[in-house]
């Protein structure tokens, strides 16, 4: 394959040869792998970003409790109390608790994108569509963000992992930053390499971080995490676009994540074992929802 | 290293919360209709390890209902299932086991159809909303679901394997996978299980039956 690419430093160079963005690499890419026309790709991922702008809406809007009843309604309040003055930044905060409202969604069984995974699936949509109600970023505009955010997941899920059960929540809402970051820098007009470098900048900001939802849920700290990760990417996005650049090169990051990943003993990562979930609190939560009958619908 | 899809990083589009406790439920459950070839009437399901563990708070029961009531991943219903086996006439159970299995997140289901036909499927969720089935009506298989598939019992004798490939091809139907099970040799309920490129269409399996004689059942998922 012409377009074909397995680690940053290829994709680098087939944008220069060419001299295109990280996302009409991917875009070509795509095309090749599976012998589509353009249009049918973009009108693909124009599916998921209707999905993603549902859920968005979905969480900031309906009064949602999850099946667990663990959580629902704290991104409308983050959303609302944004407005006033909040120390993040309104647009930050914004972001934030969009993040939270998709993440909100997924736990009430609501319809979501999995990006990567579906308990980071905050994190790319609340940057990309709060962020594109000031800079006035077309629909053709985000789908084009969505491919390239999905080029930086594709190197974490060859080199690295994108499951927190292989290498903690850094390889779920840590790698959704890292994307999340690259596609903002790409869509502001930063250079290929800019995008690395936001990439880069996001996913050492958390590296390192564990997989520990309490009960095995989706929910704490998954949600909140989110909105982490939305912040990091906008922050990770602004670093790399003033020209600030990681000194370590992003291949040799996601080497490290994934080092670092694979030191992380499995009670850290996904079991409900260690960490949050360990705790007196966790596992009393825990032991309630086992009991729960189900049988009911919300 | 696995060549990856765009769609595979930015997707796919589904229900939440899990993508394995949810997503690969609806599937697991899809498959055995599927499989039952007719509208279920009552269905137990025993859910094993993990699925058990916290199959309640991710909504494991929804997924497998509305899966087993035709849903896909990403169907709106999935959410209020309860009510959508009480409209399509499904009763279900459940049973939460505490038993050990082999994969964390396994399922038994024991479906009966509308015409009293009992089917027994067990399968689990192996991640990423990508499942297996293990067993179907006693007989071990492998089955992803990722392509049609032919599930196919029949005598072990020289030349049925040749037999079915050929009608196949000769049907326009091209093998990606196939594998072969039997307990001995010349076992009357040997098995082989094909999965295949292009879809098979209700009318081929009187065809295969009818030209391979060695052939005395078959399931097309």
């Amino acid at each position: 394959m012409r377009y074909d690419f397995n680690t940053g430093a290829e994709l680098l160079k087939l944008c220069d040869a060419e001299q295109i963005t990280i996302s009409e690499v991917m875009i070509r890419r795509e095309m090749e792998l599976s012998e589509s026309a353009r249009e049918q790709l973009m009108t693909e991922m124009r599916r998921s970003l209707t999905v993603m702008r549902e859920s968005v809406k979905k969480g900031l809007t309906e009064d949602l409790k999850s099946v667990s009843r663990l959580s629902g309604g704290e991104a409308r309040t983050l959303y609302r109390y944004a407005d006033f003055g909040p120390l993040s930044g309104s647009e930050t905060c914004h972001a934030a608790a969009a993040a939270m409202a998709v993440v909100e969604v997924n736990a009430a069984m609501g319809r979501i994108v999995a990006a990567p995974t579906a308990g980071a699936s905050g994190i790319i949509p609340a940057v990309l569509l709060e962020t594109a109600h000031s800079r006035d970023w077309s629909e053709d505009k985000l789908v084009e963000g969505l491919f390239c955010a999905g080029a930086i997941g594709m190197l974490f899920a060859k080199n690295a992992s994108i499951s927190g059960a292989a290498a903690g929540c850094q390889a779920e809402t840590g790698v959704a930053a890292s994307m999340a970051a690259a596609a903002l820098v790409e869509l502001s007009g930063g250079d290929p390499i800019h995008c690395l470098d936001a990439a880069a900048i996001a996913i050492k900001n958390i590296e390192g971080l564990v997989c520990d939802p309490v009960a095995g849920l989706v929910e704490c700290p998954c949600i909140k995490r989110n909105a982490m990760g939305a912040a990091n990417a906008l922050l990770s996005a602004d670093l790399a676009l003033c020209g600030i650049t990681s000194l370590i090169p992003f291949d040799e990051v996601v080497s490290s994540m994934y080092a670092v990943g694979r030191e992380i003993r499995p009670e850290y990562r996904e079991t409900a074992k260690g960490g949050l979930a360990a705790t007196p609190t966790g596992r009393q939560i825990a032991a309630n929802i086992k009991r729960m009958n189900g049988r009911t619908d919300d | 290293m696995e060549n990856y899809s765009v769609f595979d990083i930015i997707g796919p589009r589904m229900t939440g919360p899990s993508s394995s406790h949810t997503a690969g439920a609806v599937r697991l459950g899809y498959i055995t209709r599927r499989i039952m070839g007719a509208e279920p009437s009552h269905a137990s399901f025993t859910l094993y390890g993990s699925f058990a563990e916290t199959g309640r708070g991710h909504g494991t029961d929804k997924a497998l209902i509305a899966g087993l009531l035709g849903c896909m991943p990403d169907d709106a219903r999935i959410r209020s299932a309860y009510k959508l086996a009480r409209d399509s006439g499904l009763s279900v159970d459940f049973t939460w086991s505490e038993e050990p299995a082999e994969h964390p997140n396994t399922v038994r289901i024991i479906a009966e159809d509308v015409n009293g036909k009992e089917t027994d499927v067990t399968g689990r969720s192996v991640g990423g909303g990508n499942i297996l089935i293990t067993k179907i009506n006693g007989l071990d298989v492998e089955v992803t679901g990722e392509y049609p598939t032919l599930i196919i019992q029949h005598h072990d004798m020289p030349g049925v394997i040749s037999d079915v490939s050929r009608v196949l091809a000769q049907l326009g139907v091209n093998i990606a996978n196939m594998r072969v099970f039997r307990r001995g040799k010349g076992d009357n309920e040997a098995y082989m299980v094909i999965e295949s490129d292009e879809p098979v269409t209700p009318d081929m399996p009187a065809i295969i039956m009818r030209l391979c004689p060695a052939v005395h059942d078959m399931t097309v998922i």
